[in-house]
């Protein structure tokens, strides 16, 4: 139990979560203000389709990351001991 | 499908509000599909719809944030151990077939019935697969919360020990969420099944995580966060499809991933914390409140159908917008269980540690 709670305290992802949220906010600035350029782009099929499923994947990454060490930081975690719910 | 120049001219336009709306919708949507491995989609395709996004893009855009968002969750509930990325992926590939399927039969009825056909054909895929398995998912959750024994394991049901019991030679494979081999031609129907449901209703997992539980044998935990490995797979697949149709608005897309990555991170984070049979109760529960939802717009088909009487105006706005209601009701009530069992869940964990604490310093 001691090294459990020994554990509890490393170090939050601050640093992280700041880079990751700056990079998630340029990301989402970028995409709505050129969405005129965007949306005649991604809507013309055909090869173009591999647009949206990259944009997919390259937000997730970073908006994903943000988004996990956000609720860390905020102390929001996942249970210690799974084993004791039994 | 729509030509691309049709479909550009029906990308809207975004204001803040609706921006906000959809993050919101998006939040609570990806908290419960962290929770229960799918969901959200139900309320999130028609609240784009309502609008003013024609249902086709709002279908697409829905499907290319589905992936992104599932991918993420897997990813986190993976780390928690709780994923069987090779039934995953086997079940997702047989998906990807039922998905193509099912899409072929929306078009066959949208041609032969018209749009007021398909969207009886899709309510009432709701109303008797809900109500089936639903019900049965519900009934089990229930069962185990008043037998008091809400902290056992889960028992494996009669129907799947006699599935894990089968031995077809040369199609049996090892599965760690079942810890036993079964054949493969028991997960290709049921992903299959899957993939129909999703192209149907858009929510497959309402099939593939109870069939993962009852039919296969697998553990609560483990199906729910089994699906999302589906969930990316199928999303992935559909969203490749759409977009060869410029059908995804990418916009509406990453606005609703945008909140639903928020919420998924926290439903998985849920998961460590509460019993098996509250995944089961929340499932249940959505499901069998979307039934009611669907229900009430089963007589609005039949009269523009002409099978019964036809309704008035008055009636079919009363009607949609408390469908439309009920729907949300699902949502927030599943995501308001997936809040309040994570909580109190939470507080216990943060009392124990203190008391440990207290003790140490004695």
């Amino acid at each position: 139990m001691a090294s459990g709670l020994n554990k509890k305290v490393r170090k939050k992802p601050v640093g992280k979560m700041i880079i990751m949220g700056i990079v998630s906010i340029a990301l989402y600035a970028e995409l709505l203000l050129n969405q005129d350029v965007i949306n005649s782009n991604f809507g013309k099929g055909g090869m173009y389709a591999f647009l949206p499923i990259i944009t997919a994947f390259v937000f997730s990454y970073f908006h994903g990351t943000f988004t996990g060490s956000f609720w860390t930081v905020l102390g929001i975690e996942a249970a210690k001991k799974k084993k004791e719910v039994k | 499908m729509p030509d691309v120049v049709g479909a550009l001219t029906n990308f809207v336009d975004l204001d803040v509000m609706k921006i906000a709306y959809l993050f919101f919708v998006g939040f609570v949507g990806g908290l419960v599909s962290g929770f229960i491995g799918s969901g959200g989609a139900f309320v999130l395709t028609p609240a784009m719809m309502s609008m003013g996004v024609p249902g086709l893009v709002a279908v697409a855009s829905n499907m290319c944030h589905k992936f992104p968002k599932a991918l993420v969750g897997a990813i986190k509930r993976a780390k928690y151990g709780q994923v069987d990325v090779k039934l995953g992926l086997v079940l997702g590939v047989s998906a990807e077939a039922g998905v193509l399927y099912g899409a072929h039969i929306q078009e066959s009825i949208k041609k032969t019935f018209g749009d007021a056909g398909s969207n009886l054909y899709v309510s009432a895929a709701f109303v008797v697969i809900l109500a089936i398995v639903g019900g049965f998912v519900l009934r089990d959750a229930l069962k185990t919360y008043k037998s008091g024994n809400t902290s056992e394991e889960e028992k494996v049901t009669k129907l799947a020990k006699w599935v894990q019991s089968v031995n077809i030679p040369g199609t049996m494979v090892y599965f760690k969420s079942l810890n036993t081999r079964i054949s493969v031609l028991f997960t290709i129907p049921l992903g299959f099944a899957t993939g129909m449901l999703a192209a149907t209703i858009a929510v497959g997992g309402f099939v593939g995580v109870p069939s993962m539980i009852y039919v296969l044998g697998a553990p609560s935990l483990m199906a729910s966060a089994t699906e999302l490995v589906i969930a990316f797979v199928m999303g992935m697949g559909g969203s490749f499809k759409f977009a060869l149709h410029g059908l995804v608005d990418i916009r509406l897309a990453m606005i609703i991933l945008a909140g639903s990555l928020f919420g998924i991170q926290l439903g998985a984070i849920g998961t460590t914390y509460v019993k098996p049979f509250i995944i089961k109760l929340v499932m249940g529960v959505i499901m069998v409140i979307v039934l009611f939802s669907r229900a009430l717009m089963v007589p609005v088909y039949l009269s523009q159908l002409g099978l019964i009487q036809p309704l008035s105006e008055g009636i079919i706005t009363l009607l949609k917008n408390t469908s439309f209601v009920i729907m949300i009701l699902a949502l927030f009530s599943g995501a308001f269980i997936v809040i309040k069992s994570m909580w109190s869940g939470l507080m216990a964990e943060r009392k124990m540690s203190k008391e440990v604490l207290k003790h140490g310093e004695v």
